[in-house]
């Protein structure tokens, strides 16, 4: 079991480097949610879910069904992360708009947006599973299965790692993950709408008597929470090259968890998280059986809530400097 | 602008009649309550009758379906109020505690033939430790916090079990034993009540009912007695609470325990039943539809939680024509009851006060965050 443990030691680590990745991006949007409303965003997970359907979108209507190189790669590529940024953007805003703002404003309980969270996560699973898929991406009777992406490049070896390749598609995944962080970084920390979402996280009461107009700012950040979701989705469709309606489930449970192992609130946390998770997860694999890798995912999230619920890095963006 | 006051004025009238009606109720002498409470039971044995059935359900066997789902979404329902609706604890992992009842009724009864009465006393203590070995760790864990752990626990319970090869694996356990006769030739308009065979299902429904009944007699007790007490003023303040001197840990514990052993005594009666299980019998998606049932008929209040299990487990069984759709449309209505209705179908009275203060016990969510415009109703309202 420990030799295993040494010769998968460097593929699991790529592995669970990419998947981490992908956690970190999705927990952006459950964090900054969090930070603003106080608010566990229940349907996110579903915003991946439709983000990976708006990668897919791409490469469906251009019908593309054979390796790319080159600039057209790298334009599909492209155009896959922003479709499902839009995809996934729109529907973060359209879910603040229908199931939370109406909540919002009259002070409802956290039950009561928890309730509504659920229900709209199965709204739109089943929208999907019913009118999208078999509709838009002409599978019908076929909404709940599995839907598979052509190989869109080759999966050659880019460089290696102790004797282990690392494959051109983790790379991306990786590179266009951190690419992401640093621009929401400097976005939070730089700019007048980060400094309103920083603003609105502290204090709401003070942010609103200094004129900064909170509903706007709740948009916002669902628009970059959903985005960021869309990112991943996109990256997870290059890399894996397969998704279904209930994908969202699974991975908004494991985002949450980087999300809460990272300290919930805190967006570097979200990073932090995501990575441990994505590497832990995938070294416990190897010693205990892939079939576990859920439940130590789950084991991690309830270990942390119980021993150290602010998380490893603890600050959040409630007390982030302005 | 006219519409709406109208409709309000009949809302405001309806609530009116039915506080009428709960008044006359509260005031009400024993004897009088005896009797009602007789009806409801004689009315729910006779429910399961074919003239009936042809209209609540015209495609399917209603016997069948009043005991699962309905009849089980209803039991459960009253598990799950103890925890959510009295304590105030968000548990999303409830079917965690019906599994286990469910695997110690197919395990004690395949492997060792156990009797299922045996089974069914084994199953709830097993059942009742289980919540509390779950609930030691986690109930210091409040709100959202509480939600997700329970979560994570229940799918735990889920994939270890399809993981575990010994107690079946994916493929689950057949061959469960059905419960033994207690007559074989007793029968009651009919029926052999005590004969439970494959067949007909009415046996196992009236044991539910019994189940039901006794479940439904102990909560009412405890509701009203120093317990229920500790609950409510957990769900609306646990600081408080333990301030004033209420071992808020303890009674946590003890709903968390109460909650599961009833979960548990449904998992047992529903395996001995079905003949055979398997994992993908616990879904999350069962949780989160027994938690809805008990938010949509009014979180805290029995008749409310009853009738909102039976309208969720019912509605999809009468419009099967709908069959793919029902979830799509379940999804939707939920949003839409948390806000036009979110203190659920019939609230208590002590609970739409409560909504009306603002949180429902819950901790507000909208409160940190007040727009521009309601920021002077805010101030004002403190």
């Amino acid at each position: 079991m420990f030799s295993d443990f040494i010769n998968q030691f460097w593929p699991a680590s790529i592995d669970g480097l990419a998947f981490g990745s992908i956690y970190a991006l999705i927990a952006l949007g459950y964090t900054m949610v969090y930070g603003v409303l106080r608010l566990i965003n229940f349907a996110h997970s579903e915003v991946f879910m439709i983000g990976t359907f708006g990668a897919m979108f791409v490469p469906f209507t251009l019908g593309i069904d054979s390796t790319l190189t080159g600039i057209a790669l790298v334009g599909v590529i492209l155009a896959m992360i922003v479709a499902g940024m839009l995809a996934s953007a729109g529907t973060a805003i359209a879910l603040e708009q229908v199931a939370y703002k109406p909540l919002r404003k009259r002070g409802a309980s956290r039950l009561a947006a928890l309730i509504s969270a659920i229900g709209a996560s199965i709204f739109l699973q089943e929208l999907f599973a019913l009118v999208v898929i078999p509709g838009v991406f002409d599978r019908p009777e076929r909404g709940r299965i599995q839907m598979g992406l052509p190989r869109l490049m080759e999966r050659s070896e880019l460089f290696s790692i102790a004797g282990h390749p690392v494959r051109v598609d983790q790379v991306v995944v990786i590179v266009a993950a951190i690419g992401m962080m640093i621009a929401l970084d400097a976005l939070v920390n730089r700019t007048k709408i980060g400094r309103g979402i920083r603003a609105t996280a502290q204090n709401p009461e003070a942010a609103t008597l200094m004129g900064v107009d909170i509903n706007n700012i709740v948009r916002m950040t669902f628009l970059i929470g959903g985005a960021m979701a869309g990112v991943a989705g996109a990256l997870y469709l290059i890399s894996y090259e397969n998704t279904n309606y209930y994908i969202g489930f699974l991975f908004g449970i494991k985002a949450f968890t980087a999300a809460v192992l990272g300290g919930i609130g805190n967006l570097r946390g979200a990073l932090v998280g995501g990575v441990v998770l994505g590497l832990v997860e995938n070294y416990g694999a190897i010693l205990v059986g892939s079939d576990w890798k859920h439940v130590i995912s789950f084991t991690i999230l309830i270990l942390v809530l119980m021993f150290r619920p602010t998380g490893i890095l603890g600050e959040s963006l409630q007390q982030a400097r302005a | 602008m006219n519409k709406k006051t109208s409709s309000a004025g009949f809302r405001h009238q309806l609530g009116h009649f039915g506080d009428v009606v709960h008044d006359r109720w509260l005031r009400a002498p024993g004897w009088q309550r005896w009797i009602v409470y007789l009806l409801l039971i004689v009315c729910a044995l006779l429910l399961p009758s074919e003239s009936i059935g042809s209209f609540m359900s015209p495609d399917t066997d209603w016997a069948t379906i009043l005991f699962f789902p309905i009849g089980t979404y209803v039991v459960l329902a009253i598990g799950l109020n103890v925890v959510v609706g009295q304590a105030g604890l968000l548990d999303l992992g409830f079917v965690a505690f019906y599994a286990v009842g469910g695997y110690a009724m197919a395990l004690l009864g395949t492997r060792m033939g156990w009797d299922f009465w045996v089974i069914l006393v084994v199953g709830i203590g097993i059942c009742a430790l289980s919540g509390i070995t779950l609930g030691a760790p986690t109930l210091r864990l409040r709100g959202d916090y509480l939600a997700i752990v329970t979560l994570g626990f229940g799918e735990i319970i889920r994939i270890t079990a399809r993981n575990t090869d010994s107690i079946g694996g994916p493929t689950g356990i057949s061959g469960i034993p059905h419960p033994p006769n207690l007559s074989e030739d007793f029968e009651l308009f009919g029926v052999k009540v005590f004969k439970y065979g494959v067949l007909d299902p009415r046996p196992y429904y009236y044991l539910l009912v019994a189940l039901a009944v006794i479940v439904i007699i102990l909560v009412k007790r405890w509701e009203k007695s120093r317990v229920g007490r500790a609950w409510a003023a957990i769900r609306e303040d646990e600081d408080a609470a333990e301030v004033m001197g209420v071992p808020t840990f303890r009674f946590k514990m003890l709903a968390f325990a109460i909650g599961a052993s009833i979960g548990g005594a449904m998992g047992v009666l529903w395996a001995a039943k079905s003949v055979s299980l398997n994992p993908n019998d616990f879904q999350f998606l069962l949780s989160a539809t027994i938690l809805a049932a008990v938010v949509m008929g009014g979180s805290g209040n029995l008749p409310g939680v009853m009738l909102g299990a039976f309208v969720v487990a019912w509605l999809p069984e009468r419009f099967r024509e709908l069959k793919d759709y029902r979830m799509l449309i379940f999804g939707a209505v939920l949003v839409a009851l948390m806000i036009f209705r979110p203190e659920g179908l019939l609230p208590s009275r002590q609970r739409k006060a409560e909504f009306k203060e603002g949180s429902g016990g819950m901790g507000t969510l909208g409160a940190e965050v007040p727009g521009p415009e309601s920021h002077g109703e805010e101030v004002a309202s403190r």
